[in-house]
């Protein structure tokens, strides 16, 4: 019984495939795993690290690249100066390593497109990449479902997936991207130059076609903090409002 | 599998390895995690309720529940995604001392702590007596902020940290041990650290 519930997620090894910098501290890692699963957008792994005298370090990581990426998943790991396991991937890590993995992980902070919409989207930072599962598994689903999404940056360097989100927005079809950067002037007319307020969100909203049915707030404890009260405040029912939290 | 390239030159010191369970790193900070808003709750609108099923058994607001007897309780803590946290320092009313204010003992074996949030975890009566856990209102001395669960939360130090509710307003006795929030979305039904029982196939 408990080895059947066990090989829900058993831990795996997965190869690097390839790496892709995506800002100067982010970078995009996409792992071929050797038994396959389809996760859910917004789920994550557990990724764990060994040394040669047993010790291990394990962390979390949320997948961004869509449930339909067949067999691969991309995580995108942001480094952290004091960290243990993320400079080991930007200062180690090369096509063709071998880590361990389990997952899928997490069944709160999801959505499919059969879960419908609008949706609401708010990220800050690296806390991006939950949601960028999200847009990407509307695409590859061809989802006619309304979804915008606001991602604050300290600056336009620091936009993760800047290119890909600014070609899915050129797509009119139905996806909004809002960005607003906390250190520098916006770039596009729609987006904001300031940290996120109720006023960003009740005018984000209003791109939707109605009232978002959820909302997903991913980011910095502070960050998810302030974008949780800013929906509050802009008279989203805390209900519809999930959150997922990274680090301190 | 070892991992190319990776040392375990970054792990904590020796002497406090004894105290970090399987697959934990200590944490210096108090990270915040939880599934939704934080919610602001007023002391004046807070009250905490003992229950048997759907029965309530007893009810008390935040004057009456601040009169029962206060203990401090210093420990470690872990949370399932990774961190350890050392000597955390937390003032609350012991389940024991609930269950004495109410006049009852345990009428089941299992519970379901309920938050305001709508957030509920399962825990074991086993777990929750003989000084082992306590409805923490006091953190270093100060009231718990409403980020790390205040007006009160439960304290379960020796289960991961989500066993620990935020929010805190009743405690309810089942017949059954009945999942909770995150029992439901895939963590372990129990959730011990020593044993790493994160995810619900582990051991």
């Amino acid at each position: 019984m408990s080895e059947a519930v066990a090989a829900l997620s058993p831990w795996q090894t997965a190869k690097i495939i390839r790496i892709e910098k995506r800002t100067p501290r982010v970078t995009g890692f996409v792992f071929k795993l050797s038994r396959p699963f389809v996760h859910q957008a917004g789920q994550h792994v557990d990724v764990r690290l060994t040394a040669p005298d047993g010790y291990q370090a394990r962390r979390s990581y949320s997948i961004a690249s869509a449930p339909e990426s067949g067999g691969t998943i991309e995580l995108a790991i942001e480094r952290l100066d004091d960290g243990e396991v993320s400079p080991f991937f930007h200062e180690v890590a090369v096509v063709g390593d071998e880590i361990e993995l389990r997952g899928p992980l997490g069944g709160h902070f999801v959505w499919s497109d059969s879960d419908g919409g609008p949706l609401l989207l708010v990220g800050g930072g690296s806390g991006v990449v939950p949601l960028m599962a999200m847009v990407r598994h509307r695409v590859a689903r061809k989802s006619s479902v309304p979804v915008a999404l606001v991602f604050s940056a300290r600056v336009w360097d620091e936009v993760i997936f800047r290119d890909e989100l600014i070609g899915l927005d050129n797509r009119r079809d139905g996806f909004d991207l809002v960005l607003t950067l906390t250190r520098e002037a916006a770039r596009r007319p729609e987006d904001y130059s300031r940290r996120i307020d109720a006023q960003m969100m009740m005018q984000s909203m209003a791109r939707l076609p109605e009232p978002p049915r959820l909302a997903f707030v991913c980011g910095s404890n502070a960050f998810v903090s302030a974008a949780a009260q800013a929906l509050i405040d802009a008279d989203v029912p805390p209900g519809l409002i999930r959150t997922e939290r990274y680090g301190v | 599998m070892v991992t190319r390239g990776f040392s375990s030159g970054r792990r904590p010191p020796t002497d406090t390895d004894a105290r970090i369970p399987p697959g934990q790193y200590l944490e210096q900070g108090f990270p915040v995690l939880s599934a939704g808003p934080t919610p602001r709750v007023r002391t004046e609108d807070w009250s905490f309720t003992l229950k048997h099923g759907p029965r309530p058994i007893k009810k008390w607001n935040w004057a009456e529940f601040n009169a029962l007897p206060l203990t401090r309780m210093t420990r470690d803590i872990h949370c399932v995604t990774a961190w350890t946290k050392f000597d955390t320092a937390w003032q609350g009313v012991l389940i024991d001392d609930i269950l004495a204010d109410a006049g009852i003992e345990p009428p089941t074996a299992f519970t379901l702590a309920h938050s305001f949030d709508s957030y509920a975890t399962n825990v074991p009566v086993k777990d929750l007596v003989a000084g082992k856990a306590m409805v923490a209102l006091l953190y270093e001395g100060k009231p718990i902020s409403p980020d790390h669960g205040g007006p009160a939360r439960l304290l379960v130090p020796h289960l991961y940290f989500w066993k620990s509710a935020k929010w805190l307003n009743g405690l309810q006795f089942t017949e059954r041990d009945e999942p909770g929030f995150w029992e439901l979305r895939g963590y372990h039904i129990y959730g011990d650290p020593w044993r790493e029982q994160r995810y619900s196939g582990d051991p």
